[in-house]
């Protein structure tokens, strides 16, 4: 595809991000603080984020199928997944993390459980959103072009 | 033979006459001569006299008189021309005091008599006096009686006390035989039997109130006699004697609305009870006046304590019922507080339950759209997606409004394109409106200011409405749009007379018109627009969809921009206009780099603010670590990064200027570090700045900030711009305390 269309498609893919909540401005402040002597900041946040929250989900896991449920652990690893997902703008990950912890509070497993599926969904899906912009941005790399910035007007 | 000049009256022979009167002679100067002697002695006695001078002459007068009987005693025989010559002289001189003496008494005599007159006019007098005093003092024994009965009246609010104390004291005070009461009832036809002296329970005995006798006594102000045999006197049963004299009194009985400030109270429409006193039978005693005026005193003093006790009454009444409607009102408060925050409960959850799986529909369907579908297939997606758009929208509506009315909602102010709002509104109507061959246009005012200050997205949300309202309810026709600055003249409309925008310097009203050639609205229709839920009744409109909320935002969002919305129309099938008027800010001068529609370079734009600041930044979290360590880097600080409060405390030296610590994971102790930090720098120009990131400022977080003598706090998510001004702020007032 020609350029032009290119990041045009990742101006509107990214757009689509935001609209339907998966991203939040916090991505954008991310977004400025990749320059020339960072080329990869953003990719390399994300890239431990996803680190991150894999080792978490799978602690969250675990703790959720022991016969005695430590809801301290549970609130403290749901609490590191907060903020990282806030960190880097994952909107739905961070409510998805609020909800977990609310349940937390009032030691309700069911619930927690449901949460902990809701999570692993969110960050499933936004795991797979930005391998899709990462592969466009390496595609108008490759072609020479450079990234277009997004606008805010939504 | 010689003639001598002797008178030689010897022994007349008439010897027995001479004889007797020789002997009066003696006793008559014997009693003159004792006479004076005892009236000297009785004035001497008395301790006023004051005829002094006259008793001297009196006194002289009898004794010459005294003398001259006893010197004629010597004349009865012989005696010598001496005794002749001493008789004469005394007879001479008896002569003139006597002469004197009389003429004296002349004058003398009517003033010893008026001393009598007096004497028995002072005697009158002092009867008299007596008379009154004894009144007097009467009067002062009855005024006594009158103030302890009244003080006995007035110290109780007790109706039945106040009645029946003035029956006792009445009775003792003026001993009466009996006194009674006698009260209106309540049809105000009959006069009823309620207190009596004597008698311990009256029988209800009742008279008509319409005797004559009864009207006499209303009528006067005074207490009337009445004959014993009138019915109201009759209570006692008939001894064999004679019934004592009986007075009947008016009792006035007063109600508040009876106090006028301007007038006296009316006296047609007072009620009145009769009191009845009766004297002793047989005691022969009369009514005094006195005793008369004490029973006026004594019935108006009975009237005014009993509308005391009355207005008393109906004040603890009023009190009572108060406190009941109180503890209602309270009661019904908080139910209605708990109704409010289980709503509120509720609509939390209900928005986080339902905005769960709208989003995870929302999510796959569009997921699923980017893979390989067949039309059917994609009709089928693209329906879902829409739909389920449309019930995301609802939802988001039902909670903005709930928010709307609790006033929870405040507006984002932003800086924003205007032009660009009303671009994107066109681009999003644009699609519908021409699959409805409707065709609009939008008009900008010339002098409509590019950029604006205000809520950027409720405004295009409320523009999008009504705009999205026209089309929805044209089927034919155009929809233009115009938006201009209103000027002050057009400002007050005198359609709407409530909404007085105040034009001033930072500020100007916003005004939108969207004119529209569809179905209209019928003239009654107009006020129910927007009220929330409420849809016209027309045919049209129900095939049209909508909850009926979109106005009802609108317009809450409008108010909440200090402006006002309204709609016209000229009636059904003549299409209508809506007109609203919001106000927005004028951004002073020209945008900051981080607005959007200005290209970014993706270089190194902002300046580096901060060259080579050494900065120590702890987080347990990596993420976070990482972006706050490109914050830093990115604005030219030289970030040394540690992840546990131990290598935090190791690391820390004089040479890094700020500290970052994250205070909100639990387990890691934050402030202990920053009590650490303090202890190991003494002197306050070596500490390093110590700065909280935190994801709550709620007040507690901030009170443990203060205590353990933090700078200052942040709220994540930290944008580059905050952290810049923070960075500036500390750097040069080396406090901050809050950013949020």
């Amino acid at each position: 595809m020609e350029l032009v269309q290119i990041q045009r498609r990742l101006v509107d893919y990214t757009k689509s991000l935001f609209m339907e909540g998966f991203l939040d401005a916090q991505f954008l402040q991310l977004q400025q603080l990749q320059d020339d002597s960072n080329p990869d900041f953003v990719f390399e946040v994300v890239s431990l984020f996803f680190e991150d929250s894999e080792k978490l989900l799978n602690e969250l896991t675990i703790a959720l199928d022991q016969p005695n449920v430590d809801f301290k652990k549970l609130d403290s690893h749901v609490h590191q997944l907060k903020g990282s997902s806030s960190s880097i703008g994952a909107q739905r990950v961070k409510n998805a993390c609020i909800a977990f912890r609310n349940y937390c509070d009032v030691q309700n497993i069911e619930g927690c459980l449901t949460c902990l599926q809701q999570v692993k969904q969110e960050c499933y899906l936004v795991k797979n959103k930005f391998e899709t912009l990462f592969r466009l941005e390496q595609q108008i790399m490759a072609s020479g072009g450079s990234v277009p910035t997004i606008e805010l007007g939504f | 033979m010689d003639s001598c000049n002797c008178i030689e009256p010897q022994w007349p022979p008439d010897d027995l006459l001479m004889k007797y009167q020789y002997i009066s002679d003696f006793f008559i100067a014997l009693a003159y001569f004792s006479i004076p002697l005892e009236l000297i002695y009785f004035v001497k006695k008395s301790a006023v006299f004051p005829y002094r001078w006259v008793l001297v002459q009196f006194g002289a007068f009898i004794v010459l008189c005294g003398a001259t009987h006893l010197i004629n005693l010597w004349t009865f025989t012989m005696h010598t021309r001496t005794v002749a010559m001493v008789m004469t002289t005394a007879k001479v001189f008896t002569a003139v005091v006597s002469c004197a003496t009389a003429l004296m008494l002349v004058h003398i005599i009517p003033d010893l008599l008026s001393v009598k007159t007096r004497e028995l006019f002072l005697k009158n007098k002092a009867a008299e006096l007596d008379r009154e005093m004894g009144l007097i003092r009467t009067q002062e024994e009855t005024g006594r009686h009158v103030r302890m009965l009244t003080h006995e009246i007035r110290s109780t609010l007790d109706r039945h006390t106040i009645l029946k104390t003035t029956l006792v004291e009445l009775g003792r005070t003026l001993a009466l035989e009996e006194c009674a009461l006698w009260m209106p009832t309540r049809t105000g036809l009959e006069l009823q039997l309620s207190y009596t002296l004597r008698q311990q329970n009256p029988v209800g005995y009742t008279v008509p109130i319409h005797l004559p006798v009864i009207n006499q006594v209303f009528s006067s102000s005074h207490a009337v006699k009445i004959s014993p045999k009138c019915p109201v006197a009759r209570i006692r049963p008939a001894g064999k004697y004679m019934p004592g004299e009986v007075v009947a009194v008016r009792v006035p009985l007063l109600h508040l609305s009876n106090f006028q400030i301007n007038d006296w109270p009316e006296l047609s429409t007072k009620r009145y009870a009769l009191m009845v006193l009766m004297l002793p039978s047989d005691s022969a005693r009369q009514w005094h006046v006195h005793e008369l005026e004490l029973v006026e005193v004594v019935a108006d003093q009975v009237a005014v304590a009993l509308s005391h006790a009355a207005i008393l009454e109906e004040s603890m009444r009023a009190r009572d019922l108060l406190m009941e409607q109180n503890v209602a009102l309270d009661l019904a408060r908080r139910e209605a507080e708990t109704a409010i925050r289980a709503r509120n409960d509720f609509l939390a959850v209900m928005n986080h339950e339902m905005r769960t799986p709208m989003h995870a529909i929302i999510a796959l369907s569009s997921l699923l759209q980017e893979t390989e579908l067949t039309p059917e297939q994609r009709l089928m997606v693209e329906t879902i997606l829409k739909s389920s758009n449309l019930l995301s929208t609802l939802i988001n509506d039902v909670l903005d409004l709930s928010r709307l009315e609790d006033g929870s909602l405040q507006l984002d102010l932003g800086t924003f394109n205007l032009f660009a709002v009303f671009r994107e509104v066109l681009n999003l109507i644009k699609p519908i409106a021409s699959v409805k061959k409707l065709h609009v246009s939008l008009n900008l005012a010339p002098d409509l200011p590019e950029y604006a200050i205000g809520d950027e997205k409720r405004l295009m949300q409320t523009i999008l409405n009504v705009i999205g309202n026209a089309v929805k309810f044209s089927k034919e026709g155009s929809i233009s749009i115009t938006a201009f600055v209103a000027k002050s003249e057009l400002l007050r409309d005198s359609r709407t007379p409530e909404f007085f925008p105040v034009p001033s310097d930072n500020h100007f009203y916003l005004r939108v018109q969207v004119k529209d050639s569809g179905v209209g609205i019928s003239p009654q229709d107009i006020p129910k627009l927007f009220t929330k839920f409420a849809q016209t009744q027309s045919t049209a409109t129900r095939n049209s969809g909508g909850s009926g909320l979109g106005l009802a935002i609108c317009k809450r969002f409008v108010n909440l921009m200090e402006g006002h919305i309204w709609i016209e129309s000229e009636g059904l099938g003549k299409g209508c206009t809506a007109i609203f008027m919001v106000k927005l800010g004028i951004p002073e001068r020209l945008n900051e780099p981080k607005l959007p529609f200005m290209p970014k370079v993706p270089t190194n734009h902002g300046p580096t603010a901060f060259p080579g600041l050494k900065v120590l930044v702890m987080d347990e979290n990596g993420v976070s670590r990482m972006v706050t360590k490109g914050l830093l880097v990115h604005l030219g600080c030289d970030v040394t990064m540690v992840s546990s409060s131990e290598e935090c405390l190791r690391v820390v030296s004089h040479e890094h200027k700020v500290v970052f610590m994250d205070v909100c994971v639990p387990g890691m102790d934050g402030y202990e570090v920053a009590i650490r930090i303090n202890e190991k720098f003494t002197k306050r120009h070596e500490r390093p700045i110590i700065v909280a990131l935190t994801g709550n400022t709620d007040k507690v977080t901030k009170e443990n900030c203060m205590r353990v003598g933090m700078d200052g706090i942040i709220l994540k998510p930290v944008s580059l711009d905050k952290m810049r001004s923070v960075l500036s702020d500390l750097l040069e007032h080396r406090v901050l305390f809050e950013a949020i």
